[in-house]
């Protein structure tokens, strides 16, 4: 993964709650290989009518908006399924950050997979952004080791969990640390067996 | 490993300790998983795999299941869509390519990855439980850690058997007291998610305790489990006894004989000691709880049959107010309808939520005799359960009052094996997810009890099920 330290861009509000995993990526997308790209069908149902038209009402078909690189939305963004499609949706479509409340847990740990940045800001400085966005606002400046959120001349403080906050910054992929940590995998492996002897299946499969 | 080893500790820490590979010193932990279910959405993680040339370290704490994308009818005919035949092939082949053991398409003991689990004894208490699916948490109500991951999670899993984590809060929710006749676990849950909201577990581990949660049986347990996420937690537990032991015992895949009478003393030690901290306490009386329906598009968008739809003019701020039109626009509803006037158009029973055969034997007593009004679904949890559901002559019941009988999986729950509820029709459902075009693009879901959708089906609109099960339970 690339590090991540400043996102600067364009903004744009989606001011709903529980914007939940299907409302990103509807599941009937959820077949599409990765190497397709998923720009195209993130918010689809939102962003498109039946007959594929953009709706002109959703945020991100207005043309201020359209291409925006972080999105601000109220509590529960990304709810629901494990689908890390959804994260893979918004990534393409250019997204690097989403300013929430407060996110799906599952949905938070898959953009941090993908270094897309999850910020957590009060309910108030969620409600302050969108205003602020909603009346011509539009480039927030995003700084990742300040926890900082800047539009104009006003800041804000964003929260996220360190471990996150470092894995993001320094661009860290879960597998490369794993590999460094296989003796103590075994080892524990090796204790495991006495502790819970009952917690391997058998090893000789029942069949059908 | 249940040794509290000094301080007092809740199931969640026990399982915890138990899995700790590492900490490292920013507080992040590896732990060790001891199942992982993959399923056709599991195939982003393969493909990591196969562009990184990497196998799977345990293909045997790995099990394949095939439900999200089958054919509920006509499968010995095939699979006559493309695109879904290359997604259930693609399991078997990953699978077979793994020397991963798979309940395919054609395995007697196919079904949905979270009733197929318990059933075969493949859930136990005390083991972390992973899958790239986030009903995963169901597999809590036997005492397990068990949690839904995204593709790069499933693809660390099957190239390491490890993942890294860091510890949630501690929450415990209590339903206390006795809940009244025909109240299922899916109203106690969606009450509970009602009360605290979609997000308002999130970050924690969820215990469920109380007079009225050691009264479920495992099947509600795992029905109380599986709304966990919908509540915002990506893991929900019940602390074993003897229900769970007696469920166990002579599963297939459960330790047999002495290791089974070791491993059950060990189970039975898990439980939460006595005076051990939570970081967060919720309490809910059972017996105030009714029958609970949603109307909006969120699952926290639940309440008592007996109420009406909310006015937006009457929230308690913009934000909420703002989503509640929203809702209501979607769902095709005016505010202060009465919840028992809304018609619905057809209904579901099935999903990893509620097709167990308690929940089939919950909506056969409201059908028996009586005819549903519009047309609708069942499809069992599993090829099991619907065997079992069979021999007890359930499928009959459902049949002679109009619903077709069909084969088990996801189905109508998420619909993309091609089971959906047509655009802008409204379906009484057993599922899980009321979110907008869950069930097919336009479609509007209620949620409620296999038992209240029974009785959605006959009287053609939500109804209140107790007044039909009077005399019958």
């Amino acid at each position: 993964m690339e590090p991540l330290r400043h996102i600067a861009g364009v903004a744009c509000p989606i001011a709903l709650a529980n914007v939940d995993t299907d409302q990103i990526l509807p599941a009937r997308f959820l077949q599409r290989p990765r190497s397709e790209g998923h720009g195209p069908v993130l918010f689809h149902d939102m962003r498109f009518d039946a007959a594929g038209k953009p709706r002109p009402e959703f945020p991100l078909n207005r043309p201020a908006w359209t291409g925006a690189r972080i999105l601000v939305a109220r509590r529960n963004f990304g709810a629901g399924s494990s689908r890390e499609s959804a994260v893979y949706a918004l990534v393409d479509y250019g997204v690097r950050c989403v300013i929430a409340p407060s996110f799906g847990d599952i949905f938070a740990a898959n953009a941090v997979n993908n270094g897309l940045l999850p910020a957590r800001v009060s309910e108030a400085a969620a409600e302050e952004l969108i205003a602020a966005l909603e009346h011509g606002a539009e480039e927030v400046a995003i700084d990742l080791e300040a926890q900082s959120i800047r539009t104009g001349n006003h800041v804000v403080a964003f929260e996220i969990d360190p471990v996150w906050r470092m894995k993001l910054l320094n661009g860290w992929n879960d597998l490369d640390l794993t590999l460094s940590y296989s003796r103590d995998i075994a080892a524990f492996v090796a204790a495991d067996a006495r502790l819970r002897p009952w917690a391997p299946p058998p090893p000789d499969l029942p069949s059908r | 490993m249940n040794r509290t080893q000094g301080t007092p500790s809740t199931l969640f820490d026990k399982l915890w300790r138990s899995h700790e590979v590492v900490t490292r010193e920013d507080g992040a932990t590896l732990l060790w998983v001891d199942r992982h279910f993959v399923h056709e959405g599991s195939f982003h993680a393969f493909d990591q795999l196969k562009a990184l040339g990497a196998g799977v370290a345990r293909p045997d704490l790995t099990f394949g299941i095939a439900d999200h994308y089958v054919p509920t009818r006509a499968r010995s005919t095939g699979i006559p869509d493309g695109d879904i035949r290359r997604m259930v092939a693609g399991l078997s082949a990953n699978a077979a390519a793994h020397k991963i053991a798979l309940f395919g398409l054609d395995d007697p003991r196919q079904g949905i990855v979270h009733v197929v689990g318990p059933e075969q004894g493949l859930t136990l208490p005390g083991l972390l439980i992973v899958c790239g699916d986030s009903h995963t948490s169901t597999h809590g109500a036997f005492g397990a850690y068990a949690f839904g991951i995204g593709a790069s999670e499933v693809a660390h899993v099957l190239m390491t058997q490890t993942l890294w984590q860091k510890k949630p809060k501690r929450m415990r929710t209590r339903v206390d007291g006795t809940t009244g006749p025909g109240i299922g676990a899916k109203d106690i849950a969606l009450s509970i998610i009602a009360r605290i909201g979609a997000d308002g577990a999130a970050g924690h581990a969820v215990e469920y305790a109380g007079e009225a949660v050691r009264a479920l049986s495992m099947e509600g347990r795992l029905t109380l489990c599986n709304l966990s996420i919908e509540a915002g937690a990506r893991c929900g537990m019940v602390a074993p006894d003897e229900k769970t032991i007696a469920y166990l015992r002579g599963r297939p895949f459960a330790p047999a004989g002495e290791a089974f009478e070791r491993a059950a003393a060990d189970w039975l030690a898990l439980a939460s000691d006595a005076d051990a901290a939570f970081d967060r306490e919720v309490s809910l009386d059972g017996a105030d709880i009714a029958p609970v329906v949603t109307w909006g598009v969120s699952p926290e968008d639940a309440l008592p049959i007996d109420g009406v739809v909310p006015d937006p003019a009457r929230a308690a701020d913009p934000g909420r107010a703002e989503q509640i039109r929203d809702a209501l626009a979607y769902m095709n509803l005016a505010p202060g309808q009465r919840l028992t006037d809304i018609r619905v158009d057809r209904v579901f029973i099935g999903s990893c939520t509620n097709s167990r055969i308690e929940d089939l034997r919950a909506a056969a007593a409201v059908l028996a005799g009586r005819k549903a009004r519009v047309p609708g679904m069942v499809s069992p949890g599993s090829s099991l359960v619907k065997r079992r559901a069979e021999e007890e002559g359930l499928d009959r019941i459902f049949k002679e009052a109009g619903l077709e009988w069909v084969e088990s999986g996801c189905s109508m729950c998420v619909g993309i094996n091609g089971d959906q509820v047509p655009s802008g029709e409204r379906c009484a459902s057993t599922t899980n997810r009321n979110f907008k075009g869950r069930q097919g693009p336009g479609a509007r879901t209620h949620l409620m009890s296999p038992a209240m959708v029974a009785a959605a089906a006959v009287a053609g609109h939500l109804v209140d099920v107790r007044p039909l099960i009077a005399g019958r339970i």
